[in-house]
């Protein structure tokens, strides 16, 4: 059972359609007893990083996640800004994040975009990967995601970037750390290569 | 690397898909959910759909109509019409959908963007302006579905609306609505000169080749389109289609700096 974390950010919906027509159970969690019986967790989220992770600590999820993510290793997929609240800080806000991989958020490097607009980063990019994950088992790399965010991840460890984009400069646009996985774009809305990467993560 | 995106435009009266001719003469297509059906099987970059009623009857967004389009949707969505709140945005933006657009209000009132901002995120707020060629060649805005004519100017309200913050403008061509004679690139020049954010443009679009021609001059642009992803030959027959992969490579190339 995937638990999709339902804390007023993020589009839990279209995520829980796609498992829906694929069969994979799922269910969303707004509450701390919700996540018992999950086998893995996704955490969405959308808007700034430090609303995104008020409403988490309001949510009464947050020790019960911390210790199914930690403790029990639960396997654990951050989407955008669900992706940024798994850090330690960000540019954008000034709450702590959930700390649970050794990464910052930042804001894009404008000085280097030579194309206008700048920010934010909106369209379908290109990824690369520097290592083979099962979670891009399929994965068209060149059709790639959809984007749309001004901030991004920067990950401290070069062993935890699963995955880049350009915009600007290469800037990492997924990570793993044995359990924990985020995402910078949003496979819920990217056809059949977002299909295919929640797909392959109820398989992890 | 960045693309730029090929977005049909669906826009929605009574409920029922139509399309119209320089904002007049609705003409019924079907219904918007086998649009929306079709559209993801092809892969779609983006979607816009707009609610041409909800703003000029002054009725609330119908949230039931908008959950199950989002519901159905595999792509980005961005939604348009009746949209006048913070909370409204939010409702919105929690059934699933990635874009909430708003002209009317925003024309009248730009503050109203610093709430909405708030709730949602400014890089999901859409302002979408309707421009229209004076007699003397000048570009007007216009509101209520191109029905009131604005006293704004349009390179002052854009970057009034970019300094309370807004994700992306789309500039639509009344003028060109419907006509499938090609954007008015005149027009994109002249907000492309003034704005800093993504900007999408709307009206006029006919084949394939009005869409290579924005996006190599332009580069990084949204090109949208109503008539030519909803209609097939001189007749308008009813037929809903996409870009085909020739297209999506020459887009690629073109896209590039």
């Amino acid at each position: 059972m995937i638990a999709i974390i339902d804390y007023g950010s993020g589009n839990i919906n279209a995520i829980k359609n796609i498992y829906r027509k694929n069969n994979i159970a799922c269910k969303f969690a707004t509450k701390a007893q919700d996540l018992v019986g999950a086998t893995k967790i996704i955490l969405p989220g959308v808007g700034a990083f430090d609303s995104a992770m008020s409403n988490l600590n309001r949510s009464g999820m947050r020790e019960a996640l911390d210790s199914a993510v930690l403790e029990d290793k639960l396997p654990v997929l951050g989407v955008c800004v669900g992706m940024h609240i798994m850090t330690l800080n960000s540019e954008e806000g000034e709450l702590a994040g959930l700390g649970w991989i050794n990464a910052e958020v930042k804001l894009l490097d404008v000085e280097r975009i030579a194309q206008k607009p700048k920010i934010p980063h909106m369209g379908w990019n290109s990824i690369e990967t520097p290592t083979e994950h099962p979670l891009f088992n399929g994965i068209d790399k060149e059709l790639g995601f959809y984007f749309l965010h001004s901030y991004y991840v920067h990950c401290q460890r070069q062993h935890d970037i699963m995955a880049t984009a350009q915009y600007g400069k290469q800037f990492h646009c997924a990570f793993n750390r044995e359990n924990i996985f985020g995402v910078q774009f949003h496979p819920e809305k990217s056809h059949s290569n977002g299909i295919d990467l929640f797909n392959n993560f109820s398989e992890l | 690397m960045l693309r730029s995106r090929v977005i049909p435009c669906l826009l929605v009266q009574n409920k029922g898909l139509v399309k119209t001719v320089k904002f007049k003469s609705a003409k019924y297509l079907g219904d918007p959910i086998n649009a929306v059906k079709i559209f993801n099987e092809k892969q779609v970059d983006e979607l816009m759909i707009f609610d041409i009623d909800a703003s000029v009857s002054g009725v609330a967004p119908n949230y039931q109509m908008i959950s199950h389009w989002a519901n159905e949707s595999r792509m980005p969505l961005c939604y348009g019409g009746g949209v006048k709140s913070a909370e409204q945005a939010l409702k919105i933006i929690k059934l699933g959908v990635e874009k909430v657009a708003l002209s009317s209000e925003v024309i009248n009132d730009p503050n109203i963007l610093v709430d909405i901002g708030a709730a949602v995120g400014k890089q999901s707020i859409v302002v979408v302006l309707d421009v229209k060629k004076s007699m003397f060649g000048r570009y007007e805005l216009y509101t209520l579905n191109g029905k009131k004519k604005s006293n704004k100017k349009i390179v002052q309200l854009i970057s009034e609306i970019e300094k309370i913050g807004v994700g992306e403008i789309v500039i639509n061509c009344i003028d060109n609505d419907g006509t499938m004679k090609g954007y008015d690139l005149n027009l994109v020049r002249l907000v492309r000169d003034c704005s800093n954010v993504p900007l999408t443009v709307l009206g006029g679009a006919g084949s394939h080749d009005d869409l290579l021609q924005l996006i190599a001059e332009f580069k990084i642009i949204g090109a949208a389109a109503g008539s030519l992803f909803v209609f097939k030959g001189v007749y308008k027959a009813v037929l809903i289609s996409y870009i085909p992969q020739a297209v999506r490579a020459l887009i690629q190339t073109i896209s590039k700096l």
